[in-house]
C-alpha cells in the first residue's frame, strides 16, 4: 500500500534490528557456549579456556555420561513420574476449583477466594512448613513429596478461573442445570472442553515448574536415587567440581580420565534437551496464557 | 456498627449454609483446593511460635523453652536484619524496575518492527531463558565466571587483559545477578507488554499518520502513555512481594560461598542457612516471620494506597 516509507521509519528499523538482533544473541550465546564447550575435548578447555567453538572436537563428555547410566536414568525416571503424575493431577484439581469459583450461583465463592488468596499475602515461612511436612506428614524422603506441595498455586487457580470464565457463557452452564445435568457432569463434558487452551497452559506451568524443580529433592530427599534431574545435574556439578579439586590437591591431577568441566556441560545438555526440542510447540500456549492473564489482570 | 457487622456475618453464614444445602457437588469439587491451602499453607501458620523459642530437636516439637522476643533481638542487634533486607529489597527494586523498563523497550521494538518473521522468531529465542532451570544458569554462570577457564576470563587474556578472580569480588556479583535476572525473565514480560499493545486499537495510530506523526512521535505520545496502566499495574503487582526474594536465583549462582555474602545475601537465603546449615530453627522461623509481617504490612499499605486513588488498580 505505502508507496515509500518516510526517513524515520528506516532509521526505527535500523536500529530495531540492530538492538533486538543483539537482545537475541545475548539470549542465546550461553546456551551456544555450554553445548560447544559440552564438545569440547577437556584438555582443550583447560588449556584455552571456553571458547565460541570447539578448539577441539571431542565426544568423551557424553560418553563419560553414559558410562554412569543408572544415575541418569533413575533421575530421569523421577523427573518424567513426577512431571506426568502432578501434572495431570493438578490440572484435575485446579480446574474442578476454578470452575466451581467462577460460578455464579455459588454464593460463596468470594469467601473461598480469598481463602485461597489469602496465602499469598501471609505466610508462615520455609521453616515451620517443613517441619510440617517431614515431622507430622512422615513425607521425608518419599517421592510424593516431589509432588504434592507443588500441585497447586493460587497463581495457577487465579488463572483457571480466569480462563473458564472468559470462555464458558454463563447461559450454557444455565441451560445444562434445566436440562437436568448435575455440577460434575456439566464440568466434564461442557467446561473441560471449552477451556482446552487455558488448561494446556495451566498444565505447561505446571509441568515445566516440576521438569525444572531441584529445590524439593534438596529439602526433602535422601536417597540419591530419588533425585529429581535438575538435582542429580547440580549435585553432579559440584561433585565433580569437589572431585577435581581433590585430584590437583593431591597432585593426581589426571585430566584425561575424568573430564569433569565437560561432563558437566553435557549432563546440562541432557537436561535441558527435551525442554529445547518440545520448546517451539508449546511456546505458544505460554504466551496465549500470558496474553489472556494481562489482558484480564 | 455493631449491628451492621453482625448483619454482614449472618448473611455470609447463610451464604456458606446455602452452598452446603443447594451446592454440595460443587462444594466436593472444590474440597481439594481447601484441604490443600489448609495444610500447605494455613497449618504452617502455627509454626511461627518456633520464633519465640529456643528451638531444640531433643525437647520435642512443642516442649522447646520459649524464649519471647529473644531471637529477633539478636537477629536487630547483630545487624543480620537490617543486612538482608536492604540486599532483598534493592535487589527486587533493581529486578522491578530495569526488567520492566527492558520490556517495555523490547516489546515496542517488536511491535513496530517491519518483518514479522524476524520479531516473532527473536521473541521465541528471547523467551527460551524462561523455560531453564536456574541449575542450568548455575552452570552458565560457572561457564563465564570461573577463573580459569570461564569465557569472560579467556576473552579478557584474548585482548591482552588481566583475569577476573569474580569469586572473590562480592561487588561484581550485584551486577551479575541482576543481568541474569533480567535475561531470564525478558521474554516473560515482552509477551505481556506486547500483548498490552496489539490491545490498542489501531484508529489512534491511523489518526496520527494523517496528521504526520512519524514513527518515533506515535510511540511517544501513543504507545508509551497507554502503556502506564499495564506497567502501574505490573509494578504494583511486583511490589508486593518485593520482600520475597529470589532464591533459586541467588542459591545456584552464589550457593553458600560466603565471601560474597555481604553482597548477596537475602532473607530467603538466610532463613534457608538457618534450617539446613546451621539448624538454628528459631532464628531462621524469626527471620521468615519478620519477612511475612513486613511483606505484609507492605501489601496492605500499597494496596490502600491505591484504592485511595485508583480504585480500579487495586489488587483486592
Amino acid at each position: 500500500m505505502k508507496v515509500r516509507e518516510a526517513k524515520s521509519t528506516i532509521l526505527f528499523n535500523i536500529l530495531a534490528y540492530i538492538i533486538v538482533g543483539f537482545i537475541t544473541l545475548l539470549c542465546l550465546l550461553p546456551f551456544w557456549l555450554i553445548v560447544s564447550g559440552s564438545f569440547t575435548s577437556n584438555q582443550s578447555i583447560i588449556l584455552d579456556g571456553y571458547r565460541l567453538f570447539p578448539q577441539e572436537f571431542s565426544l568423551d563428555a557424553y560418553k563419560a555420561i553414559f558410562k554412569i547410566p543408572k544415575g541418569v536414568i533413575d533421575a530421569y525416571s523421577v523427573t518424567i513420574f513426577v512431571t506426568v503424575a502432578g501434572t495431570l493431577s493438578g490440572l484435575l484439581l485446579i480446574s474442578m476449583g476454578g470452575y466451581v469459583l467462577q460460578r455464579k450461583d455459588f454464593r460463596s465463592r468470594n469467601k473461598f477466594s480469598f481463602f485461597v488468596y489469602f496465602t499469598t499475602l501471609f505466610q508462615g515461612g520455609l521453616i515451620p512448613w517443613y517441619i510440617l511436612l517431614t515431622n507430622f506428614l512422615h513425607l521425608r524422603d518419599k517421592i510424593a513429596v516431589l509432588i504434592l506441595p507443588s500441585i497447586m498455586s493460587p497463581f495457577l487457580i487465579i488463572l483457571m478461573k480466569n480462563f473458564i470464565k472468559m470462555s464458558v457463557p454463563d447461559e450454557i452452564i444455565e441451560s445444562a442445570k434445566i436440562d437436568g445435568a448435575n455440577d460434575f457432569r456439566i464440568y466434564y463434558s461442557i467446561v473441560l472442553n471449552l477451556s482446552l487452551p487455558g488448561l494446556a497452559t495451566i498444565g505447561l506451568f505446571l509441568g515445566l515448574h516440576y521438569w525444572n524443580d531441584w529445590f524439593m529433592s534438596m529439602l526433602f530427599i535422601d536417597t540419591p536415587s530419588k533425585y529429581s534431574l535438575q538435582f542429580f545435574l547440580y549435585n553432579l556439578l559440584n561433585g565433580a567440581e569437589f572431585l577435581r579439586n581433590l585430584s590437583q590437591g593431591a597432585g593426581v591431577y589426571d585430566s584425561v580420565a575424568i573430564p569433569t568441566e565437560t561432563t558437566k556441560l553435557a549432563m546440562a545438555v541432557v537436561a535441558v534437551g527435551p525442554i529445547i526440542f518440545l520448546y517451539p510447540f508449546i511456546q505458544k500456549y505460554f504466551v496465549k496464557g500470558l496474553t489472556i492473564g494481562a489482558v484480564k489482570g | 456498627m455493631t449491628v451492621k457487622i453482625s448483619n454482614k456475618l449472618n448473611r455470609k453464614e447463610s451464604d456458606l449454609i446455602y452452598d452446603f444445602k443447594k451446592n454440595k457437588i460443587l462444594l466436593l469439587m472444590l474440597a481439594p483446593v481447601v484441604v490443600f491451602f489448609f495444610i500447605n499453607s494455613y497449618l504452617p501458620m502455627v509454626g511461627i511460635y518456633y520464633a519465640f523459642t529456643k528451638f531444640d530437636f531433643n525437647g520435642g516439637l512443642f516442649g522447646s523453652p520459649f524464649v519471647g522476643f529473644d531471637n529477633f533481638k539478636f537477629l536487630f542487634q547483630s545487624g543480620t536484619i537490617l543486612k538482608i533486607t536492604v540486599n532483598t529489597v534493592l535487589y527486587n527494586l533493581a529486578f522491578i524496575v530495569i526488567g520492566n523498563a527492558l520490556q517495555v523497550f523490547v516489546a515496542i521494538l517488536l511491535s513496530e518492527m517491519s518483518s514479522r518473521i524476524f520479531a516473532k522468531v527473536s521473541q521465541s529465542i528471547m523467551f527460551l531463558p524462561y523455560f531453564v532451570s536456574y541449575v542450568i544458569v548455575g552452570v552458565l554462570v560457572y561457564n563465564l565466571f570461573n577463573y580459569e577457564s570461564g569465557f569472560v576470563n579467556t576473552m579478557l587474556q584474548n585482548f591482552n587483559m588481566d583475569p577476573i578472580d569474580a569469586y572473590s569480588t562480592p561487588g561484581l556479583w550485584k551486577f551479575v545477578l541482576v543481568a541474569l535476572y533480567i535475561w531470564k525473565m525478558l521474554g516473560y514480560g515482552t509477551v505481556i507488554y506486547l500483548a498490552a499493545i496489539l490491545g490498542i486499537g489501531s484508529e489512534y495510530y491511523e489518526a496520527a499518520k494523517i496528521d504526520g506523526a512519524n514513527i518515533f512521535q506515535q510511540i511517544r505520545s501513543i504507545t508509551i502513555p497507554l502503556l502506564v496502566p499495564t506497567f502501574i499495574m505490573l509494578f504494583l503487582f511486583s511490589l508486593g512481594s518485593i520482600m520475597r526474594g529470589q532464591f533459586d536465583l541467588f542459591y545456584q549462582v552464589i550457593g553458600s560461598n560466603g565471601l560474597l555474602f555481604d553482597a548477596t545475601d537475602i532473607i530467603d537465603t538466610f532463613v534457608f542457612r538457618s534450617l539446613k546449615m546451621n539448624f538454628d530453627i528459631g532464628m531462621g522461623t524469626a527471620a521468615g516471620l519478620y519477612q511475612s509481617v513486613f511483606g505484609f504490612i507492605i501489601i496492605i499499605t500499597v494496596n490502600w494506597l491505591i484504592k485511595r486513588n485508583h480504585e480500579e488498580y487495586a489488587l483486592f
